[in-house]
């Protein structure tokens, strides 16, 4: 990797004749190797109970929120109505808390996925390499899985209690999903919690690392960006829009074939010029309450939707800007089973 | 050129040698128009990324009928994979044409050439029409021969590098040493060099990228094409050997004779 040194020039001390070459770049290698191809995902949240006391969570333990997990009703309606939307990819969540949302309650939601979309993810607790080889099974695709930060000190501090606050049994966890299988693994940091430069840093060389020992997998890395509650505020670093899309484009300039993917936590300003640049898969239509498709009512989300263009809306802002929206992006093997 | 110059695969005769890709493009109606300007007869389709038929914007709606869909098995990492994926296209009514492509590798999407001679051995048996996406090596060649392949198709360069043929002398062996139809696959970036494959003896070839991406890609398409039958055309008039320039006039010949 990199020095780190260049990390931080390029997002504390930018020379912007810099940024523009380096921008410019970025897209050249996007557009040579995913063509003008965006891929469409929606996430669905099935259960916010969490053991974890992450400090800037919206789901941790210790704040006085409505728990709610879906039943396989539940879960099969608000399906319904995503892949009403044309959506075929599928990002199952829930919090950390095995106890709520256990292997068998993923299984299941997995398996009900199917019958509705032909790819599936998930962004759960990391599992054992067994409950990742069952979930294989199962026909789940992808694990998205953020370290958070590579700080061990400052991930100690973020992290107090649950399975969670186990830093190594977290980043061993895409090597358990690679030796069991999953294709598709989605890596990142919560941009915001500590140095950007030198978790951007550390979460590159992660990636590098896995790449030299797992070549088969088909790597993608996200950008969340932490938009702190309003009472935690003074305890975070902010990162300038600035320096997130100059995060982003060095992530394509390291990695040319690495899809890269930006969630609704931006708005959509920050998304479509990162489109432009490096970014190859959006989510659209989300919500981030459980029970929110079919509900529509106002519980506690993990994190506020910044972009809350519907599927329809974003499909018709890629075709405007010349981008083709791809609804099936590796569609699971999983269907083919005979 | 003359119109009896057709290259025939499992008895499909082929008179447009260029072969398209249909990814990348910035919409599936350019595909659609990228086909016809060019008169595409062979397309290539990733199954795990296309829309299935049911759906309004399948690109499979934009291949006109009469157009040879190749399926890819592209997302395969072992030959029981490719298997399920052919099978799959088979079922759902996307023929029995079959480019193997088995990658386990996503920094170079290199093929694996050991799965790839596994997979053909299986679907050949299971009646597909198959043809081998490979990094070009002559015993592997000559084992996917014996395997059934309809034709190779040895990469030019890693694909979607735009780095032109960097295989070039090893293609040049399979072409001499084998009697299936080389199709000169990934990495070509410019119409020179599907030219230049042609006249080497190819007997066709297929781009994507460079098409796809480029500023007008039905334009490119029709480039491509035409580079295609040049150099098609060149191979068949004989291309004078290179070497330096000699005189030669009509007395060279009365002066060597004895």
């Amino acid at each position: 990797m990199i020095p780190i040194e260049v990390f931080r020039s390029i997002l504390e001390r930018p020379d912007p004749a810099l940024l523009e070459k380096m921008t410019k770049e970025a897209t050249r290698l996007t557009r040579q190797f995913f063509g003008r191809q965006i891929a469409l995902y929606t996430p669905l949240y099935l259960d916010n109970h969490c053991d974890g006391g992450c400090t800037y969570c919206g789901f941790n333990r210790n704040r006085d929120i409505e728990r709610i997990k879906l039943t396989s009703e539940q879960i099969a309606t608000e399906m319904e109505i995503i892949a009403g939307w044309g959506i075929d990819h599928i990002l199952l969540l829930t919090g950390e808390s095995p106890q709520s949302a256990p292997i068998s309650y993923l299984l299941a939601a997995v398996q009900l996925a199917h019958r509705f979309f032909s790819a599936v993810s998930l962004e759960v607790y990391p599992l054992e390499e067994d409950g990742y080889r069952q979930l294989v099974r199962a026909g789940a695709d992808g694990v998205a899985l953020y370290q958070e930060t590579y700080d061990r000190t400052r991930y100690r501090h973020l992290h107090p209690c649950g399975q969670k606050a186990d830093f190594d049994y977290r980043y061993r966890a895409p090597e358990r999903m690679a030796h069991a299988g999953m294709r598709r693994l989605t890596l990142g940091v919560l941009l915001g919690l500590t140095d950007p430069a030198a978790d951007l840093h550390a979460l590159f060389s992660h990636l590098e690392a896995l790449q030299y020992d797992f070549p088969g997998i088909e790597y993608q890395l996200a950008f969340p960006r932490l938009q702190p509650l309003a009472e935690d505020k003074p305890a975070f670093a902010a990162v300038s829009d600035r320096q997130l899309l100059s995060a982003i484009a060095l992530a394509r300039l390291l990695f040319p074939r690495v899809a890269i993917s930006l969630s609704t936590r931006e708005p959509a300003a920050i998304r479509d010029l990162a489109l432009e640049s490096a970014v190859t898969c959006i989510s659209a239509g989300s919500r981030t309450d459980v029970g929110g498709y079919a509900t529509a009512a106002m519980a506690p989300v993990q994190f506020a939707v910044r972009d809350r263009r519907s599927v329809v809306e974003i499909v018709d802002m890629l075709k405007v800007r010349g981008f083709n929206p791809a609804y099936t992006d590796w569609r699971s093997l999983g269907d083919y089973d005979e | 050129m003359t119109q009896d110059d057709v290259l025939v695969i499992a008895g499909r005769s082929i008179r447009n040698r260029f072969f398209l890709g249909t990814g990348k493009f910035s919409s599936r109606e350019l595909v659609g128009e990228a086909i016809r300007a060019a008169g595409i007869e062979v397309v290539t389709v990733a199954l795990r990324r296309i829309e299935p038929e049911r759906r309004s914007e399948s690109i499979l709606h934009q291949i006109p009928a009469g157009v040879v869909r190749l399926v890819n098995t592209s997302g395969a990492r072992d030959a029981q994979e490719a298997l399920r994926l052919a099978r799959l296209a088979r079922a759902t009514g996307l023929g029995d044409w079959i480019k193997v492509e088995v990658v386990d590798d996503s920094k170079y999407l290199l093929p694996d050439n050991d799965e790839t001679v596994r997979a053909t051995e299986l679907l050949t048996a299971d009646g597909f029409v198959v043809l081998p996406y490979i990094f070009p090596d002559l015993y592997i060649a000559r084992r996917l021969q014996r395997a059934g392949a309809a034709a190779l198709m040895p990469l030019g360069s890693p694909i979607g590098s735009n780095q032109g043929l960097q295989t070039r002398e090893f293609i040049r062996i399979l072409i001499a040493e084998t009697g299936l139809p080389v199709i000169v696959d990934a990495g070509l970036g410019a119409p020179s060099q599907a030219a230049e494959s042609m006249e080497m003896g190819a007997a066709a070839v297929l781009a994507n990228t460079a098409v796809a991406t480029a500023a007008d890609p039905v334009q490119m398409a029709r480039a491509f094409s035409l580079a295609v039958a040049a150099g098609r055309a060149a191979r068949l008039a004989g291309l004078p050997p290179p070497g330096l320039p000699s005189a030669s006039s009509p007395m060279s010949g009365f002066l060597t004779q004895p």
